[in-house]
This record gives C-alpha cells, sequence and structure tokens, in this order.
C-alpha cells in the first residue's frame, strides 16, 4: 500500500497553485489610459469596430474596452457614468439623454438603412411595398412568424415605432421576442421562416449564413443613424473625457470616415455603412 | 454532424497552428479559473473544517446556507458583483469593472460556498474515533487537521474538482463583470456566445472543444492525485 505522506502532498500542491496564483497576479495590471465604449451589438457584430478600435489605440495609445450591449443598456450604463462614450443608433432615445444632461456633444457619424428581411416564399405579401409600416400591419394581419429583438435596442426601438405607426401592438404565438443581439435575432428568424427588421449592415455581413431575403426596403422612416456621444464629465467626474473626446474626434475624422466607408465593400461588394459626419443630421427620429 | 467535424478540423487546426488569439483565450481562462479556484481554497478549506468539527447554536441554519451555495445561480453572482463594481456602485470607487480581476472576484464568489459546503460533508463523514484517536496521541491541532484533511483526500479533490469545473464553465457572470473584452477579458465561455451569436458556428465549436480538453485535462490530474494508492 502507497504510504505516501500528507507532507509531500501538500507540498507539491502549494507549489502548483502558487505558480498559478503568480501568473494570475502578473495578468491582473490595468492597461494605461483605458476607455469605456458603451455600444450596440449591431456595430460589434457587423466587424466595424473590430477594424476601427484597433487604428484608435494605435493613434491614440488609448486602450478600448468595448462594452457591446443592446441600445438600451449602453444608454442606461451612460445615463450612470459607468461608460466614458457612447456610440448608438437610436436617436429619439438619445436625444433623451441629452436632455436630460447626461451625455454631450452628440454629433452624426454614419448611417445606413433598416430592412424587413423575411422567408423567400413571403407569406404575408410584404414584397416591394414602399410603406414600411403597411408592411408590418400586413405581416400581423397574416399572423406571419416575426421575430423581435425584444431588448430596448435601436434596431426594438424602430420596430416599436412601426407597429405604433400602423396601429398595432404585436402580441400572439406569431410574435417571437428573441431578447438577444441582431446575430442572434436574425439566425432564430432563419431557423423559423421568420419576419424581422435588421440593420443593411448587420444583414450583409451575415447573409452567407442565413435563408433570408430583404422585402422591404428604402421607406425614409427606415433610416438607422448612429451617433456618437460623450459622457457628460461635468455630472461624472469619473469618466475618461479625453479619451471620450479622441474617439469621438477620431471616428468623425476624414481618414476614419474613409475608413467606414470602405467597409465591406472588397467582402460583400458594397458598403455596409455611409459615413455622415460633418453633415447636417438628417433627424429622422424614430417615432 | 458535420459541423461538429469542421468544428474538430477547426479546432485542431487552430491549435496547431497556435492561433495566439485563441491560446490567449484558453490560458486566460485556466489562469483566471485556476486562481479563482486556489484563493477559494485557501478560505473554503478552513471555514468548512472548522464548521464541520465544531458544534455551537445555529449550526444547522449555517450549514444549510453554506449548502444553498451548490444551487447558488452563477449569473445571479455576476449580477450583484457587477452592480458593485458599476462606477455608480459601492466599491465603483477601485475601478474594477470589466478587469480580470473582476472576473477573479465572481469566480471566487461561486466558487467558495461549492468547495466548503462538499469539505464540511468531506470532514463530516470521517470516523470521530479516528480524531479521538489522534488526540489521545498527543496530536497538535494542526497535526490533528492536516491527518483528518489527508484521511478526506478523496472527496476533498472531488470538492476541488467541482469548484473549479463550477468556474471554468460559467459564462454569464464572465460577461457581465468581465465585458468579453478582446485580449483582456475574453474567455473560452464568452467567446464561444460571441462566436455563436455572429453565426460563426465552426470557431464556437472549435472554443467549445478547447474548453471541454482544458477541462479533462486539469480533471485528469486531480483525478490522478486523488486516486493515488488505491487498492481496488
Amino acid at each position: 500500500m502507497n504510504r505516501s505522506k500528507p507532507g509531500n502532498w501538500a507540498i507539491v500542491a502549494v507549489a502548483f497553485f502558487a505558480a498559478v496564483i503568480s501568473i494570475g497576479i502578473a495578468q491582473a495590471e490595468d492597461p494605461p489610459r483605458s476607455l469605456i465604449l458603451a455600444t450596440t451589438t449591431s456595430t460589434q457584430d457587423s466587424g466595424l469596430l473590430d477594424e476601427l478600435i484597433p487604428l484608435f489605440e494605435k493613434k491614440t495609445g488609448f486602450r478600448v474596452k468595448t462594452i457591446a450591449v443592446g441600445t438600451g443598456e449602453a444608454l442606461k450604463m451612460s445615463g450612470r457614468g459607468d461608460a466614458d462614450v457612447l456610440l448608438a443608433h437610436a436617436p429619439a432615445e438619445e436625444q433623451k439623454y441629452v436632455d436630460d444632461g447626461s451625455i454631450v456633444n452628440r454629433q452624426l457619424v454614419m448611417h445606413n438603412n433598416f430592412l424587413i428581411v423575411g422567408p423567400e416564399s413571403d407569406p404575408a405579401g410584404i414584397r416591394g411595398l414602399e410603406n414600411a409600416s403597411d408592411g408590418m400591419a400586413r405581416i400581423s394581419a397574416a399572423q406571419a412568424s416575426f421575430v423581435s429583438r425584444g431588448d430596448n435596442s435601436g434596431t426594438h426601438f424602430t420596430e416599436q415605432s412601426l407597429w405604433k405607426a400602423a396601429g398595432i401592438e404585436p402580441s400572439g404565438d406569431w410574435y417571437i421576442e428573441a431578447g438577444q443581439g441582431m446575430g442572434a435575432t436574425l439566425m432564430i428568424a432563419s431557423e423559423k421562416q421568420a419576419y424581422t427588421l435588421v440593420d443593411g449592415g448587420t444583414f450583409l455581413a451575415m447573409l452567407d449564413r442565413l435563408d433570408l431575403t430583404s422585402l422591404l426596403e428604402g421607406d425614409e422612416v427606415l433610416l438607422n443613424l448612429y451617433s456618437v456621444s460623450e459622457v457628460n464629465p461635468a455630472r461624472f467626474p469619473k469618466v475618461n473625457n479625453v479619451g471620450a473626446r479622441a474617439f469621438s474626434d477620431f471616428i468623425r475624422d476624414p481618414d476614419t470616415q474613409a475608413v467606414i466607408g470602405k467597409f465591406g465593400v472588397a467582402k460583400f461588394g458594397q458598403p455596409l455603412f455611409f459615413p455622415d459626419a460633418g453633415t447636417v443630421a438628417s433627424a429622422a427620429p424614430n417615432n | 454532424m458535420e459541423l461538429i467535424w469542421d468544428g474538430l478540423k477547426h479546432a485542431l487546426q487552430l491549435l496547431f497552428e497556435g492561433d495566439p488569439r485563441v491560446l490567449g483565450i484558453a490560458i486566460r481562462s485556466l489562469q483566471l479559473s485556476g486562481l479563482a479556484t486556489v484563493i477559494s481554497l485557501l478560505i473554503a478549506v478552513p471555514l468548512g473544517t472548522t464548521v464541520a468539527l465544531t458544534r455551537f447554536p445555529g449550526r444547522n441554519l449555517l450549514v444549510s446556507l453554506i449548502n444553498t451555495g451548490l444551487s447558488l445561480p452563477p449569473v445571479v453572482v455576476g449580477l450583484f458583483v457587477s452592480i458593485t463594481l458599476w462606477r455608480s456602485g459601492p466599491l465603483g470607487f477601485l475601478e474594477l469593472l470589466y478587469t480580470p480581476t473582476a472576473i477573479v472576484i465572481a469566480q471566487f464568489v461561486i466558487c467558495l460556498p461549492v468547495i466548503t459546503s462538499l469539505t464540511l460533508a468531506a470532514v463530516q463523514q470521517i470516523d470521530p474515533k479516528l480524531r479521538q484517536q489522534l488526540q489521545s496521541l498527543g496530536a497538535s491541532r494542526p497535526q490533528m487537521v492536516g491527518m483528518l484533511l489527508w484521511e478526506a483526500r478523496l472527496p476533498m479533490l472531488a470538492a476541488v474538482m467541482a469548484g473549479f469545473g463550477a468556474v471554468i464553465s460559467e459564462v454569464g457572470a464572465v460577461m457581465m463583470v468581465g465585458g468579453n473584452i478582446l485580449g483582456y477579458t475574453r474567455v473560452l465561455t464568452t467567446a464561444t456566445v460571441l462566436e455563436t451569436r455572429k453565426g460563426q458556428f465552426d470557431v464556437a465549436i472549435a472554443l467549445s472543444l478547447i474548453l471541454l480538453l482544458i477541462a479533462f485535462a486539469v480533471t485528469w490530474a486531480l483525478t490522478a492525485f486523488q486516486q493515488r494508492g488505491v487498492v481496488r
């Protein structure tokens, strides 16, 4: 019978643990000059931020902590001062936060367009319609499956405004509230052959994995505007406003705007976003 | 089935090519969960042993509370830890949110009750006659506790495996307090969720397989310790 002394076993264990601990402690340093960017899942899932953030970090030396959550949560984070800079696409909601003083210096960055996508078979017959709310009304009337973001994101806010304009309160088995990001919502819609509302950038980026087509687009209420704002340093002294301002300037400067305008062209044949910085915001508030 | 096969091929490819991103994510998962488990052990073992060996009023209530830790939803831990660490929260001034340290804290809170309750059970089930015998042989308290723990090493190591397993597989809490930031707080579980969300299933499967591999490797090592000298 093996008579291993408890002491030996303990020594080996302690040595192993000590090694793990010291490695762990060495890793726990916070990077210098870090900046919290609250943004939406659509900007991350499209891959745009993966391209822009490294450029920004290299140029300014700031380390960006990109927290991609739904617009609702990103706004709430900004309202609590838990983020330094906000990149979102819900103009009406953002305006509320500007009005109450949580965010400042809201500037237009870029836009793309929302699309109503769905199964090729188009059971609700919305293909080619010009009025988005009309399309939503037909989907509701036909009780055709529709997947909603259901997560207070910019896309969700736009979707709600379309239902409201059509005078409909969607409910029933056909109305599926995913409660997830745009990528996941699209996957659900594709699996269930359902309709959904999606921004052109994300749709294009995920097209080859989906069994959906764009059925309704072009209505001016489907304009999707992205703005960058700084969390108010007067109200929240702990925010890194220098970094926030640097990011805001960076994303609007002509070189970066050119990168945005070219993003996706090589891979998808068309841009996913259209740069807008410096132009007058054609405010199409989402309500 | 083809998807899983593709994932497996992709996983091996990533590992052999030594894709730095994936390796970084894998090492980080191991370090953070390892550190959290170790710190938990340092507190859980003395705590569990003490509660197991002493009697005091309210003991049953305390034991129940500790045991509830086995069912504690990790996402609830994540929520409360993040609320505490927000800039606007009570510990916001520490600026720990969205750092690896926050992940270790959350994982520690998840792991501690698991190891404590299993240690408690492991020590409590030792034959009381052994304790009496040690005392009558003149063992000092530390010597006695050491021998009791050695005696309970089988279930004790199971406790360590359970604690480590709970945190290496945790995703919700880690996402909330860590933020899933590339190159900083992204671990295997949160990376898998992200890739799935983006529809990149082959990468998600590859990451899952790497995670399973790590979990198995660690468990295998611990089991080897656990089963040493067992003649069966």
